[in-house]
């Protein structure tokens, strides 16, 4: 009898906390409700510093950016959220052409217009940077030096044979950041050149990961040596006291991270204190924060940040040689994702075999001309594309790519597995007739 | 049973209350998730298009033959750790075979994507074996290269589940047997192979079932090692990166699903064979026998090799948790207590809403479990067997599809107070880890309910009780180890789940334990704080694996029936004596 009491007692308890703690959770509701993209040290560390100087609590919603814009769209119906928060301006273009952001004007002063090529603001007065985030690679002193590897200075030297097998990158439909690096890369080379050194440089990847941060954990842990990361993974990382090392090679592009409010946010006032928060100089010197380390764009902040920290607005050769072109993007957002995995991602091995394959005949064959034309045409082989840079920005291409349909009446001709299946057997036949060539050229 | 008729409309909607929450949170998400498979995303017709683009798509033919290489390789590697364990334990007299019973199911106490990030800087590449291997020798072994350390992770993971079922299946062998074997001059390991194995069979490939089930369906361990091309890990990322309305996540699903059953129904053959074999009542398993000196160094050489093996994910996560830079080097450059109290000040939240969700899954549980199997075994309601039927079928659901289900059922469904669609608000998460554990609970109770004579309750009846005041003061009293041990699996494993969570948590202040190690996990200053939380976590669960071992014991001692133990979903689970229960 005792034991039922004692059983009865601890369900009674279990549900007593509950009632306590659901009333709670509902009115965590009214809080300031923040979609962002960022991990809980960036989000913790800028929330209570707001919640301290304002008195406003924030709820964090964590999502990736691609999932963060499927959510905002899925609930714009009944939307909960205030605020969209993350890096990618590409991201905020999709949100803004699907009229789910409101407009919003900062009464913050000292905010410059542009940051490198790239103006901090949207024109439209739609979204706001508050950072400006630069695209480069970081790489592990210690596997560097163990591995007896040079320290890399360009894009174009990742693709060098040193290098096989020490690179990772994450895939840009997981992650809104890689999403923008490989965008640049295209638009600072051109379609062609920039998918030609994208897959030379996969070709020496040691792996391609899940989520953006596997690739400054796996070049912090020395799984692989050199990561393609957004610069805060590697200045935070370093603030933390791993032994790596972040650089800007030349074709990048500054472009700012960006926060705006949702439409129709229940709580647009505490929304827009926000935005003034994180603009105003006290919110700037929070970016600075060992965990955080992001790029102010208030160049007043850049006086209490660290030695060698990079300040765009002085060193005028970050990320000046890229000007990003937003609707560029936007255009043909969903086929670049859908292109990198099915060329990259998930063809990583065939690509790696060929690339290996040629690197070899490469090191072997130096001057033999007859050898050096089947590895040329091995090299096309992989960089060829399977369709045209005009047909990756066409409206009813993209409409493939994009599954939610409005109206049932709305017609798309082709389904994405059908042609990402096509794609596929075309790039898997290209890389091994190059490897084919190649280990023919290695044998000549 | 006589006031059988007063009583009758009372159970009844008991019965039909349960029905409704199974069928609205297992029922219709599970089936609107199969149905969506079969339509036709253009047009919403019937058709088996899907089907094709999936078959046809080599992405998805490969993920489909890693997943089965993965959980195959998992099973044999499981095995190999496993089988000389459990023969060990039971074939001969010394200390060695605590320490299994013991240390053996620690693995299962853990995460087994939190197990990943420690086994990646242990095994890794550029890990400390490897670069002790390098400098030493001059060579490396490609552990976690690529699919390898998701085969890993897992079989260091789940082999308790084969060690576990295949002791029990060892001790319940009929000595007879073996005697008979000896005396036609059988010995060594033709006796082992032709009579001992056999004889087993059934307790291996119950528990061999299970692990390839598990790994089958598990995705926080592929997705921590960036492996993308498995089915789990494919569903989870064509949902979230795709969107929820793109046919091919609910076409995995469905093929999760269909193996899951049909693994499921192998253990379940399996298990039948074994009340075949206990029924000729020999007695208490192999004969024991001392090890010789040198037998028992040897046996201790390999159950110290498996061990250090086994707990290593354990050891690299302390390790982690104590280190300040842990990069490119056999051990972290220095430790610190600092994570402990980075992860007190921003985790709170996390472990807070572990307790409260874990706690009320598993209150919904036993409550449940109680009621179907009192439904079930005591009254004669119609469709009686359905009820426990759908209720243990929950285990074949694996997390991801319960929630791409839930997503899909509930995101237009508005909770009216809270204002806000239920598959956003927090309480689906319970839900959700509700129906994942319902069947550990529910065979808990059902065995403790089994072991109540009906005559106890006929008595309390004839003395005037009634049917509800019988239940009460009676039947449920009666049953209280069971459930308890019941509550104590459910809380255990719903603490640490993830697959289902991942996909449901919507607002940071509403995560549980396993999300937050995971967010942890994202940042460089969050590894440290991430490892720490993770040792709370294995605190929690280990804690409540020991209660829940205790209670088991206890009620084991009152019992008379000497009955295997059954490990049908965890080993914690079920101290449930099969066949000799008592009447």
């Amino acid at each position: 009898m005792r034991k039922f009491n004692t059983c009865l007692a601890m369900a009674g308890a279990v549900f007593a906390v509950a009632a306590i703690i659901a009333p709670m959770q509902s009115i965590a509701a009214d809080k300031l409700v923040i979609v962002t993209s960022y991990p809980p040290d960036t989000t913790v560390t800028v929330g209570k510093a707001f919640t301290k100087a304002t008195g406003i609590k924030v709820e964090m919603l964590k999502k990736k950016t691609t999932a963060g814009i499927k959510y905002l769209q899925s609930t714009a119906k009944n939307n909960t959220s205030d605020m969209f928060w993350a890096s990618a301006p590409d991201a905020f273009e999709v949100l803004k052409g699907d009229g789910l952001l409101q407009k919003y004007k900062v009464k913050v002063k000292g905010i410059p217009e542009k940051v490198g090529a790239f103006p901090i603001n949207d024109p439209d007065g739609y979204y706001k940077g508050f950072a400006a985030s630069g695209y480069g690679f970081m790489w592990n002193t210690r596997y560097l030096k163990a591995k007896k590897l040079p320290v890399p200075n360009s894009w174009a030297d990742l693709t060098k044979a040193v290098y096989n097998n020490h690179v990772g990158m994450s895939a840009p439909s997981r992650s809104g950041t890689t999403h923008l690096t490989v965008e640049t890369l295209l638009q600072g080379m051109g379609w062609e050149k920039g998918w030609e050194l994208m897959k030379g440089i996969a070709g020496n990847f040691k792996t391609v990961t899940e989520r953006s941060f596997g690739v400054p954990d796996g070049v912090n842990s020395g799984q692989f040596g050199i990561g393609i990361v957004i610069d805060f993974f590697g200045l935070s990382s370093q603030a933390s006291g791993f032994p790596v090392d972040f650089l800007y090679p030349k074709v990048t592009t500054l472009v700012p991270a960006n926060i705006a409010i949702v439409k129709n946010a229940p709580n647009p006032k505490a929304a827009a204190a926000f935005i003034e928060y994180l603009l105003s100089p006290a919110g700037q010197e929070v970016l600075l924060d060992p965990k955080i380390r992001r790029l102010p764009v208030n160049p007043a902040t850049y006086a209490k940040a660290p030695k060698g920290f990079p300040n765009p607005f002085k060193d005028k050769s970050i990320g000046s040689a890229v000007k990003f072109d937003l609707q560029l993007s936007k255009s043909r957002y969903n086929v670049i994702n859908s292109l990198f995995d099915v060329m990259i991602t998930y063809r990583l091995g065939d690509l790696r075999a060929a690339t290996k394959a040629i690197q070899v005949a490469e090191a072997k064959q130096k001057g033999n001309a007859a050898a050096m034309k089947l590895i040329a045409e091995a090299r096309a082989l992989i960089a060829k594309l399977p369709i045209k840079e005009a047909k990756a920005s066409e409206k009813d291409f993209n409409k493939i790519f994009k599954k939610k349909r409005k109206k049932a009446s709305v017609k798309v001709t082709g389904r994405q597995a059908e042609f990402e299946q096509a794609w596929d057997t075309e790039v898997k036949a290209n890389y091994a007739k190059a490897k084919a060539l190649a280990e023919k050229a290695a044998s000549m | 049973m006589n006031s059988f008729s007063r009583s009758n409309w009372g159970v009844s909607t008991l019965a039909i209350f349960i029905s409704l929450f199974l069928l609205v949170f297992l029922v219709v998400p599970v089936g609107k998730v199969i149905f969506v498979a079969f339509q036709d995303p253009q047009t919403g017709a019937l058709t088996l298009i899907n089907f094709i683009d999936f078959f046809n798509t080599s992405l998805f033919q490969e993920s489909f033959l890693n997943s089965i290489y993965v959980s195959s390789m998992s099973v044999l590697l499981a095995s190999i750790i496993a089988i000389p364990l459990s023969y060990f334990t039971t074939r001969f007299n010394f200390g060695g075979a605590v320490l299994i019973q013991t240390l053996g199911i620690v693995p299962l106490i853990m995460p087994p994507f939190v197990g990943a990030v420690a086994m990646l800087l242990l095994f890794g590449e550029n890990g400390s074996v490897n670069l002790l291997l390098d400098e030493w020798f001059g060579f490396t072994i490609p552990f976690m290269e690529g699919l390898n350390g998701v085969i890993l992770v897992e079989s260091i993971h789940y082999f308790p589940f084969i060690l576990i079922n295949l002791s029990a299946a060892l001790l319940n062998i009929d000595r007879a047997m073996e005697e008979s074997a000896q005396n036609l001059g059988a010995s060594g390991t033709r006796l082992f192979r032709r009579i001992v194995f056999p004889l087993a069979m059934p307790g291996y490939v119950a528990g061999a079932s299970l692990v390839f089930l598990k790994v089958f369906d598990d995705l926080g361990t592929p997705l921590l090692l960036n492996i993308n091309n498995m089915l789990a890990p494919q569903a989870y990322l064509r949902i979230t990166s795709i969107g929820i309305s793109d046919p091919m996540g609910y076409v995995i699903s469905v093929i999760l699903v269909t193996f899951s059953l049909f693994s499921l129904w192998v253990s379940f053959l399996a298990l039948k064979g074994k009340d075949y074999s206990t029924v000729q009542k020999g007695g208490g398993g192999l004969m024991k026998r001392d090890l010789r000196t040198w037998e028992k160094i040897g046996c201790y050489a390999v159950i110290i090799l498996i061990l250090l093996m086994v707990l290593s994910p354990h050891v690299g996560l302390a390790m982690l948790s104590f280190g300040t830079v842990w990069s490119y080097s056999v051990l972290p450059d220095a430790f610190t207590l600092a994570h402990y109290e980075n992860m007190f000040r921003m985790a709170g939240q996390y472990i807070s809403n572990t307790l409260l969700y874990a706690g009320l899954a598993a209150t919904i549980d036993v409550i449940l479990g109680t009621a179907i199997a009192y439904v079930v075994w005591r009254t004669g309601i119609r469709g009686r067997k359905w009820l426990d039927f759908i209720a243990m079928g929950a285990v074949a659901v694996p997390g991801v599809v319960i929630g791409i289900g839930y997503l899909r059922t509930f995101v237009e469904y508005n909770v009216p107070i809270v204002d806000k669609p239920l598959a956003s608000w927090w309480v689906i998460i319970v839900i959700a880890l509700a129906i994942r554990r319902l069947p550990y609970a529910l065979r808990a109770c059902t065995a403790a309910l089994q072991q109540v004579s009906v005559m106890l309750e006929e008595a309390a009846e004839n003395l005037g009780a009634t049917k509800s005041r019988t239940v009460r003061r009676v039947v449920v009293p009666l049953m209280t180890g069971g459930i308890l041990a019941g509550f104590v699996t459910s809380f255990a494993t719903a603490s640490v789940e993830l697959s289902a969570t991942i996909m449901l948590v919507n607002v940071e202040s509403d995560a549980p334990l396993a999300y937050g190690i995971y967010e942890f996990m994202q940042s460089a200053a969050g590894r440290g704080p991430g490892a720490a939380l993770g040792i709370v976590a294995v605190l929690i669960v280990g804690l409540a694996t020991y209660i829940s071992h205790r209670v088991i014991e206890r009620t084991e001692m009152q019992r008379t029936g000497t009955g295997a133990v059954i490990a049908e979903q965890t080993p914690v689970a079920i101290g449930t004596t099969t066949g000799a229960a008592p009447l």
